[in-house]
């Protein structure tokens, strides 16, 4: 087209000059990212098996209603809830802030080291981490050993208490996250304030409690958030583990997931599954995001 | 960024996804359209890589008959593309890249346990114009033609050697049990005898291994349950049908008074802890122990098992073990209370295939004759402790003078059984270890974890079932 001498630029014009340069950013989005989740969202509709199956058919929701039946993704839910509130939310956001605390009143060595040592745990690859502590949980582990010398009953942890196991593991490589964000945050908070407490005569806790806790509430909010979303997912740790055995017992949601579209070729139901599993993540965000927006 | 007018605000990005998909819709359909980017001159292979790092009797063998093939084929090239997986893992690679013609190999190493259900999602060429013209296909027995053989009456694969199953037993953990080293249970009885005396007697061994639940997969469904469920007396009985599948009907059996014994079986395996620790057999990797550690290092008493387990245990193995003949001894699993035939054993293998996508099927074939000719295959027998399903090879003195073990694995053949490998099965078979696994763990009683099955089978064939009918 073809511009007047006076005057603005037609508004259209103009959009389409700046949405220009955003062109090829937005097509590999939508060719890489929107195309694959689309597809997904449709798959989890039909009744697509990768295996066994001449034709694949649309079957609107039955999937979803095969999965509220189905007792094996109950029980995955109800683990997966378990697995989440135990090793993220309790285990990696209180061990986490627990230590960038105690790291803020420590000698610069020992903080050097005790960082390093945690953010090792951190930076190892997921599957590699699943056999270290498949090491460590097993009937002739490390931890039997330690119980062994002192004298103490030893257990089958991966049989007797594996979702507890899995959940151990996961705080143990997670909780390097959490204590980063909290040394961060702690790191934020003016020094008067925390001296003005005390010289009114507010112990530790208290400081804790009514100074140190409402003014890193975003900080936390956020690791929520992101440590949640984190372990929902989790499912290398957990397969190189257990299996999600024995019996199920270990079977979060990414795993029964991998079962039901890979082992048994039930794509469509998998990714139905799938798609549940985002539910639970948004749920949770949600929530998150509530907890962020009250003003103190 | 300053907010400009609404109507300009919105229009870029409606604009950004117009020229997107604009862009994006005509290499979509592109992919669509057939059109294999294969080199006509070039036959892809696939095949399952061991996940053991130190056995590579697949990867020798095909280099050799690559070479032999190019050498008589000049100006045509074999790519092998091995795929490194456990055996589940391994199917579901290959079933995803026999979806597009681009990633569909030439030719594809398909386990006999699948490939019906490969050949109804239409993943595999039918081969019966190729094998008409093809001599030796005569040199194969029967029972390994129809290995592959669809319910269309099309044959889809080339059988590669098949497997018996039979008891493995270490001779000296008998003689401290007090047990002979000709040792030839009748009965289930006799076998549970034999592991509660090893108990009793030689206490820091593991008396007897059975495989069991879904870690172990299909080897807890083959060489643990149907071991057992093919000599009960329901499927022994004089006219009797598949003890898995009716025939007649088309339809899978639901709980029959076999499959509850074969169930009680493993129960009391378990709960007698004449097994391993329910926690090991329950871990994936016990099969891998089995033959790498509990045998060798003389700590499993008897054990339910393949006729392949020497491959590992042969020279460049890694974990060779040439005593394996003096310390093992071997005896035919009996049926359940000695009646006849009284031996029982089961019976798979691997074929080759070549894939529907498949760029150049008629130099696939050409390399399918290559490999499967006497020479080649004998080789290949006894590479991988194979059992022959070439008649040639059969009676040839150096095949089975070439290992010990493979005469009477051989001679199971006559008295093997085939699972019933239809499309449906694989889902069946996983079922199948979820009951087992539940009478293992002690989570359900026989009857109930039967009764789950029954479900569970609805679900995996459609409701394609029909209520317990006893012979």
């Amino acid at each position: 087209m073809k511009r007047q001498a006076s005057g603005p630029p037609h508004p259209a014009f103009r959009a389409f000059t700046r949405a220009l340069p955003l062109t090829p950013a937005s097509v590999l989005l939508l060719l890489f990212l929107a195309g694959p989740i689309a597809y997904c969202a449709y798959i989890a509709f039909t009744d697509l098996q990768l295996t066994g199956q001449a034709e694949d058919s649309f079957i609107g929701f039955d999937n979803f209603r095969t999965a509220f039946g189905d007792e094996a993704f109950l029980n995955a839910v109800w683990l997966t809830l378990v697995f989440t509130v135990v090793s993220a939310l309790l285990g990696q956001n209180t061990l986490g802030l627990a230590l960038a605390a105690l790291m803020q009143r420590a000698s610069k060595p020992v903080r050097t080291l005790v960082g390093g040592i945690v953010v090792t745990a951190w930076v190892l690859p997921e599957v590699v981490a699943g056999f270290l502590l498949y090491a460590f949980f097993r009937r002739e582990g490390t931890l039997n050993a330690v119980l062994d010398w002192l004298q103490l009953p030893t257990q089958n942890w991966l049989y007797t208490l594996p979702i507890l196991a899995v959940s151990f593991a996961n705080v143990w490589r997670g909780t390097a996250f959490s204590m980063l964000v909290y040394s961060a945050a702690l790191n934020e908070i003016p020094k008067e304030i925390t001296e003005a407490a005390e010289v009114d005569g507010a112990g530790g806790w208290r400081r804790m409690w009514h100074i140190t806790l409402p003014m890193i509430r975003r900080s936390i909010g956020t690791n929520l958030m992101l440590i949640t979303l984190q372990t929902l997912s989790v499912f290398g740790l957990i397969w190189v583990m257990t299996r999600g055995g024995p019996g199920g017992r270990s079977q979060t949601l990414p795993l029964f997931m991998y079962e039901e579209a890979f082992q048994k070729s039930m794509i469509g139901y998998g990714t139905a599954v799938a798609l549940l599993l985002l539910v639970v993540g948004s749920l949770f965000s949600v929530i998150y995001l509530r907890l962020l927006r009250t003003e103190v | 960024m300053r907010p400009t007018a609404p109507s300009s605000r919105r229009s870029p990005l409606r604009l950004l996804l117009t020229a997107a998909l604009a862009v994006t819709a005509p290499g979509a359909l592109a992919a669509c359209g057939s059109g294999s980017g294969s080199d006509p001159d070039t036959v892809e292979v696939s095949y399952k890589q061991s996940t053991d790092n130190q056995v590579r009797v697949m990867d020798t063998f095909l280099a050799d008959v690559k070479k032999q093939f190019e050498k008589a084929n000049p100006g045509k090239k074999v790519k092998l593309v091995p795929i490194k997986a456990p055996d589940s893992e391994y199917y579901t690679k290959v079933q995803q890249m026999l979806r597009s013609p681009k990633t569909a190999p030439d030719l594809v190493y398909e386990d006999t346990f699948l490939i019906n259900s490969d050949i109804t999602s239409g993943y595999l060429k039918p081969l019966d114009d190729y094998l008409a013209d093809w001599k030796d296909w005569d040199q194969f027995i029967d029972t390994a033609k129809t290995a592959a053989k669809a319910e269309d009456g099309k044959t889809y694969g080339i059988p590669d050697g098949t497997d018996t199953r039979g008891l493995w037993f270490d001779k000296a953990i008998f003689e401290k049990a007090g047990l002979p080293s000709d040792w030839q249970p009748k009965s289930w009885a006799d076998l549970l005898t034999a592991a509660r005396t090893i108990k009793a007697k030689v206490p820091d061994v593991i008396p007897l291994n059975v495989y069991t639940g879904k870690p172990a997969g299909e080897a807890a469904t083959m060489q643990g349950f149907e071991m057992l469920l093919y000599g009960t007396e329901g499927a022994t009985a004089a006219g009797a049908t598949d003890p898995l599948y009716d025939e007649k009907s088309k339809k899978w059996k639901a709980g029959t008074q076999g499959f509850k014994d074969a169930l009680a079986f493993v129960e009391t395996v378990y709960k007698e802890k004449l097994g391993p620790e329910v926690s090991d057999a329950l871990d994936p990797n016990i099969s891998t122990r089995v033959r790498g550690e509990l045998l060798p290092e003389g700590k499993l008493g008897i054990n339910l098992d393949g006729s392949w387990l020497p491959q590992d245990w042969l020279p460049g193995s890694g974990h060779e073990w040439p005593e394996w003949s003096e310390k093992l001894g071997l005896a035919h699993m009996p049926t359940q209370n000695g009646q006849s035939p009284g031996k029982v054993s089961m019976s798979g293998g691997w074929t080759w295939a070549i894939p529907d996508k498949a760029g150049n099927p008629d130099l696939a074939f050409e390399f399918i004759e290559t490999m499967q000719s006497k020479a080649n295959a004998q080789k290949w027998y006894i590479a991988n402790s194979g059992i022959a399903v070439r008649k040639d090879v059969a009676a040839d003195p150096a095949y089975v003078e070439a290992q010990p073990g493979i005469k009477f694995f051989t001679d199971l053949v006559s008295s093997t059984h085939y699972r019933p490998a239809y499309p449906a099965y694989p889902k069946v078979s996983t079922a199948i270890q979820e009951a087992m696994e539940s009478v293992t763990t002690g989570d359900a009683s026989v009857a109930e974890a039967a009764k789950n099955y029954d479900e569970e089978l609805k679900a995996a064939t459609d409701d394609q079932v029909i209520e317990g009918t006893e012979e």
